[in-house]
């Protein structure tokens, strides 16, 4: 995605609308938001061509904060409704945002195919192990022995691994952040929507209320070690499966032809040969 | 007049279709009125299909109720369909793999196909070609008719192949010559205006849909729909549209509700299982108030039912899918003609009110074809959304704007001034989620039903009548049975029955003071339905205290004219004795 060359006048604050935030004090979704403002000035997307979908959970209601165009969608249904944007217009900026709840369980079945096809649109992942809004049960992320309201007697399933599983599905644009680190968060979702394709961050945002994990985050953070080659698809997956530490930054970025680029070309193929006319497709019946 | 009914029957691969498909494309060339129906197994290879296709030099309005001449290629056709055959019509079989126990009562031509095409030709699959051989040598069907159409259809597979095809064709018209022929059909030529199209339901109704300006159409192959996603696939990007295949039915909606949103015209179509995974995303845009046309080409349900069968089973699931009050409209297809018109009606109906409309077809109507004039798209004058006017443009936009009718202004993304979240959640004007506003609620539910309300007056117009005006024996249908009441009732009428159809458009609102009238002033009405129970009669039975007789077909294959007519006499002779108006238990 390119930002369109504006006046730089868009200030974070401009793209705050008047509707304050309803998550709960302390959510590291906050540390989101903020971050997208930051993103959103830095790369001038002017509102007029932002559209900011989003699932169903806390961070579901991001759109409601952000000064542009948004949908609001149903549980899961993210990147469906994302694709149908974009195709309908592929010079909008499309930013996808949703829980691990949203994304990876219910949802999880659009992942794969949103990730092959390359759509050019980034997808932010606010990730707190837990599903906040229905009080604390536990989500695709949260760890073995999670106790809550739905595993009184501890979670029996092992997380699974979003960065793995994004590198394995084919998206072109792969990292982690954290909403406690705002300005390395910014400068990760001003890469997702600069890059051309599909750019998924895994955003570890804590829930102050079901699943705090402010203190045992920060001792696991670790940069991306700075010799890393992002570019190697092999060494990005072995890096997403380490598990000493909790690494943030781009695991993995390729520039490969998007699905636009796709559409592009097969409009044009069909072209080629084309009868552009209805009547002249009706010749063809007669 | 000639009113002629082919069937040809056969194992699946064995070329039953494309020898149907030819027939039927050379006839209406030669200037027939065609009306096909055809079944066909839900294997890939193998099972048992079979193609009809009635010509005739007047209007058709059903496939007909029985076999003037009939083509078994195999020993199953013949056991199959000979029960169907009239009496006194013509048995062409292949002699080859085919021995008729007897053939009395019918004009019998053994052919043997098989080594015909085994023998002279050296490829065993120019069997039915040579079929359609006989078809013109026998029936006088215009040859060169059918070698131009050889010529068409193989000519990109080479010179060798036409000529193998043409080959075929000629020692099938030369068997046949070198027999004495003993019946009484000749179809030289009709009075057909070759200006007219061959025309699938399907095919139909993807061309309104490129009328009406669609831009995206996203879907999951599902059979009887994916006829509709693979022509648009060949023919909307060459009008700078796409389509894509999502990885299931709810993406499918969901992408279609995406496109809507940024201002594109979108669709999918669809076949039970994959309409009932679409109903969340219909009551997303029931709420969100985005525009969608969704078609389901219905099967024979429950589950995966009966794939390749038809029926009228998903009304209920149109009319009430979903949870909440979330009024969408329904409407449902007639004719191969109505599919190109009713999808374009659709495409307004959607734009105008901003909801999502659901457009019921079947098997039955999606996969026949039949010779129309050539579509005409000014007939239905294209409608686009209310978009927002300068003045009401700006921070305090309001998308969900509370108006005498219903209707908002609806922003698209790309224009300055006019942002607003599409909501899934209850909210205010502004779109701003309001999930603890009782108020608020009340209004924006009416808001939604007003909307809905304000379409019964289309659906008042776009309800249709035959037969007796007033009668005194009604019969209300839906959907694809159209032209088979038609011509159930033009029958009853002939024989002096008091009998009128009427035949709603759009389902869902009903036409009320149509059916009031109608039905008021009738001793009887009978609800025609191919389903177990009798759902529109059960949509009726809300608003009308009348004791409907339910006239339910529910083994996969639509009614014949005999089926509506043989219930018009029965009603008939219960009026005369006084008991016209008792509910009958639903059959099958």
């Amino acid at each position: 995605m390119s930002a369109e060359a504006v006046a730089p006048e868009l200030t974070p604050q401009a793209y705050k609308t008047d509707e304050h935030p309803i998550w709960c004090p302390g959510c590291g979704d906050f540390g989101v938001l903020s971050s997208l403002y930051q993103s959103l000035a830095g790369l001038q997307i002017p509102p007029k061509d932002l559209v900011v979908v989003s699932g169903i959970g806390c961070s579901g209601r991001t759109p409601g904060f952000v000064r542009s165009y948004g949908f609001h969608v149903l549980h899961g249904r993210v990147l469906p409704v994302a694709l149908g944007v974009k195709l309908a217009n592929p010079k909008l900026t499309v930013i996808g945002v949703g829980g691990d709840g949203d994304g990876f369980a219910i949802g999880g079945g659009h992942i794969p195919h949103a990730a092959r096809r390359n759509l050019d649109i980034a997808y932010l992942v606010m990730d707190n192990s837990t599903y906040g809004l229905t009080k604390g049960q536990y989500s695709p992320t949260a760890p073995k022995g999670f106790q809550a309201g739905s595993t009184p007697y501890g979670n029996i399933e092992k997380p699974l691994n979003p960065l793995a599983m994004l590198i394995a599905y084919g998206a072109t644009f792969v990292a982690r952040g954290y909403s406690g680190k705002p300005k390395e968060l910014t400068e990760l979702i001003k890469k997702a929507i600069d890059h051309k394709g599909f750019a998924f961050i895994d955003i570890i945002s804590p829930c102050i209320t079901f699943y705090n994990t402010y203190k045992v985050i920060p001792p696991r953070l670790a940069e991306v070690p700075a010799d890393h080659d992002a570019s190697d698809r092999a060494k990005a997956f072995e890096l997403s499966l380490k598990e000493d530490r909790m690494y943030l930054g781009v695991f993995y970025q390729v520039q490969e032809p998007t699905f636009e680029d796709g559409v592009a070309e097969v409009k044009s193929r069909a072209q080629a040969s084309s009868r552009p006319r209805l009547e002249e497709i009706f010749a063809e019946f007669s | 007049m000639t009113d002629c009914v082919f069937r040809i029957g056969g194992e699946g691969g064995e070329g039953v279709i494309s020898t149907g498909e030819l027939l039927t494309l050379t006839l209406a060339r030669s200037g027939y009125e065609i009306y096909t129906f055809r079944t066909y197994p839900a294997e890939i290879k193998g099972g048992h299909a079979n193609y009809q296709v009635r010509a005739s030099d007047t209007l058709l309005l059903s496939q007909g109720a029985w076999v003037d001449v009939l083509v078994p290629f195999n020993e199953e056709a013949y056991q199959k369909h000979i029960k169907d055959l009239r009496k006194g019509g013509v048995l062409i079989y292949d002699s080859d793999s085919v021995t008729p126990p007897n053939t009395d009562g019918c004009i019998a031509y053994p052919v043997p196909m098989t080594s015909l095409a085994t023998e002279k030709i050296g490829v065993k699959l120019t069997k039915n070609i040579v079929a359609l051989g006989v078809f013109s040598g026998l029936f006088d069907i215009p040859f060169e008719k059918f070698e131009e159409l050889l010529k068409e259809r193989f000519g990109r597979k080479g010179e060798a192949v036409v000529n193998k095809n043409l080959q075929a064709l000629k020692v099938g018209f030369d068997y046949i010559k070198s027999q004495p022929k003993r019946d009484t059909i000749r179809m030289g030529g009709g009075p057909r205006q070759i200006k007219e199209l061959v025309l699938s339901g399907n095919e139909s109704l993807a061309l309104g849909a490129i009328a009406s300006g669609l831009k995206l159409y996203a879907g999951y192959p599902i059979t009887p729909a994916t006829d509709i996603m693979e022509f648009l696939a060949k023919e909307l990007p060459k009008i700078g549209g796409f389509v894509v295949q999502t990885e299931d039915e709810i993406s499918a909606l969901g992408t279609v509700l995406g496109a809507s949103y940024a201002g594109s015209k979108a669709m999918t179509a669809t076949s039970g299982p994959g309409f009932s995974l679409m109903v969340e995303m219909l009551g997303l845009a029931v709420m969100s108030e985005t525009p969608a046309v969704v078609v389901d080409v219905q099967r024979v349900g429950p589950s995966t039912g009966m794939p390749t069968k038809t029926e009228q089973g998903d009304l209920y699931l149109a009319v009430y899918g979903g949870h909440g009050s979330s009024p969408r409209v329904v409407m449902a297809l007639t004719s191969v003609e109505d599919c190109f018109y009713g999808i374009m009606r659709a495409f307004n109906i959607a734009e105008q009110f901003q909801m999502p409309v659901v457009v019921l077809s079947d098997q039955y109507l999606g996969h026949r074809k039949a010779t129309v004039p050539a579509p005409d798209p000014s007939k239905v004058p294209v409608i686009e959304r209310r978009t927002p006017t300068p003045d009401e443009l700006g921070p305090d936009f309001k998308r969900y704007l509370l108006t005498p009718e219903g209707v908002s202004p609806m922003s698209i993304p790309g224009t300055e001034g006019g942002y607003y979240v599409a909501e899934g959640l209850e909210h205010t004007e502004i779109g701003y989620p309001a999930a603890s506003n009782y108020e608020n609620h009340v209004r924006m539910t009416q808001k939604r039903y007003k909307k809905f309300y304000a379409i019964e007056a289309l659906s008042n117009e776009l309800t249709r009548q035959y037969g007796v005006e007033q009668p005194e024996i009604g019969v209300i249908g839906w959907g694809s049975s159209e032209g088979v009441i038609r011509e159930a009732v033009q029958m009853a009428v002939e024989q002096g029955y008091s009998v009128g159809a009427m035949h709603p458009k759009i389902l869902y609102p009903l036409p009320l003071v149509r059916l009031t009238k109608f039905i008021v002033g009738a001793k009887a009405v009978i609800i025609p339905e191919l389903n177990y129970t009798g759902q529109f009669a059960t949509l009726l039975r809300k608003r009308f205290a009348k004791d409907f007789v339910q006239l339910n077909k529910a083994t996969g294959l639509p009614f014949t004219p005999q089926d509506i007519f043989d219930k018009i006499e029965e009603v008939a002779t219960n009026v005369r004795r006084g008991s016209g108006s008792r509910t009958h238990a639903a059959s099958v």
